[in-house]
């Protein structure tokens, strides 16, 4: 028992140092890590918990953590394997953050970081951009994007205090209604 | 009382990400700003230090933010309270309703949270955008615009023409390395 919860932390330990660019490149790492090397889960399994992690709130790299920590030693074996794979990030955040404010006294770390905030805008839209891409174009869905993207642009141009926790919450009843109109159509034809 | 604020937003933010990081960002910015912790600068300054970090994205803004905040404990607070909805929801999915995310209705109600989630990360990309190219409602700098024509091209383009794409950490570097370059040259 000792051996396996030493096993998780330091295996998920190693993910969360080594793995740079966030939940998705995280993924594969698992994956080789978990079902190929450690045979900790099967590939079934972890294809059921990447739908789930895509399905739940969440850092998916935590949601994964936490599936083979609890596979494999039970709720104690989920707790040590999601310290393990936070641990590490937190520790480098945490001594980045004491020295940022240092450095950004220097010009030319301003100038840098005002580079760096042009990419970062670029960086997200490009998500969104493969998001849309993924997506299943159907009429309803496509109308959700426009709308909550027109709807949450005018939210901050404005500063109109709507947050976007509202908005999925509407979007998600408005698609549960869809669903059941349709089905009591669907029913009485 | 800054400690229950920084775990109960971040409780928030664990709570309704979608979508991995990038669903996470518009959450966060929305604690942020509303609760006055930072500016737009200083969080997208934050945002790219944590994607060129490794570790989720997520759990390193959280930790990023509390330490600016609170020290030590606001940083262990706010990571624990974007870790801790995850770690539930996964338990008790795991443990408990095997079944309950092929449930029909979940499934409706994802299919709306979905396209949404799509909508609000492209809405705030696109400001954020905006926002770096016109700051404070002052003019556009002219440096600023051709700077950000020139990172978009150079992420852009090269996909047109090749399967390669630049990683988000190289394109954070030669971001940085042109900032430095350019600002430093044309100061604005």
């Amino acid at each position: 028992m000792k051996t396996i919860l030493k096993d998780l932390f330091l295996t998920f330990a190693k993910i969360g140092v080594f793995t740079f660019g966030g939940g998705y490149a995280m993924i594969s790492v698992i994956e080789n890590n978990c079902v190929e090397r450690k045979k900790w889960i099967t590939h079934d399994e972890m294809m059921d918990v990447t739908v789930m992690a895509e399905s739940t709130p969440g850092p998916i790299a935590i949601n994964m953590a936490t599936f083979v920590g609890f596979k494999q030693a039970g709720l104690f074996g989920a707790i040590i394997a999601t310290i393990g794979i936070v641990l590490p990030s937190f520790l480098i955040i945490f001594l980045l953050s004491g020295v940022l404010d240092a450095l950004l006294v220097y010009p030319v770390v301003q100038n840098l970081f005002r580079g760096i905030r042009m990419a970062v805008p670029i960086l997200i839209l490009d998500a969104g951009f493969n998001m849309v891409k993924k997506m299943k174009k159907k009429p309803l869905p496509c109308a959700i994007v426009v709308l909550s993207m027109i709807g949450m642009f005018l939210v901050n141009l404005f500063s109109v205090r709507f947050s976007s926790i509202a908005l999925m919450v509407i979007a998600g009843a408005v698609s549960l209604c869809a669903f059941l109109i349709a089905g009591r159509k669907g029913a009485g034809a | 009382m800054i400690y229950l604020d920084l775990f109960l937003g971040f409780l928030k933010v664990g709570l309704f990400a979608f979508g991995g990081a990038y669903g996470a960002i518009p959450l966060i910015r929305d604690v942020v700003l509303s609760c006055g912790w930072l500016k737009d600068e200083a969080l997208s300054n934050m945002i790219a230090i944590s994607e060129s970090t490794p570790g989720p994205i997520m759990v390193n803004l959280a930790t990023f933010v509390g330490a600016s905040q609170a020290g030590v404990w606001g940083s262990l607070l706010a990571t624990l309270a974007v870790v801790l909805p995850s770690f539930l929801i996964i338990l008790i999915l795991t443990a408990l309703l095997k079944n309950l995310i092929k449930n029909r209705y979940v499934q409706a109600v994802l299919r709306g949270v979905k396209p949404a989630v799509i909508g609000i990360v492209l809405a705030t990309g696109a400001f954020m955008l905006v926002k770096a190219l016109f700051p404070e409602k002052s003019a556009a700098d002219s440096t600023d615009l051709v700077l950000t024509l020139a990172l978009m091209a150079m992420y852009f383009l090269p996909r047109k023409f090749s399967k390669k794409k630049l990683s988000p950490i190289l394109f954070i570097v030669v971001s940085a390395v042109l900032g430095a370059a350019v600002y430093t040259v044309f100061p604005g």
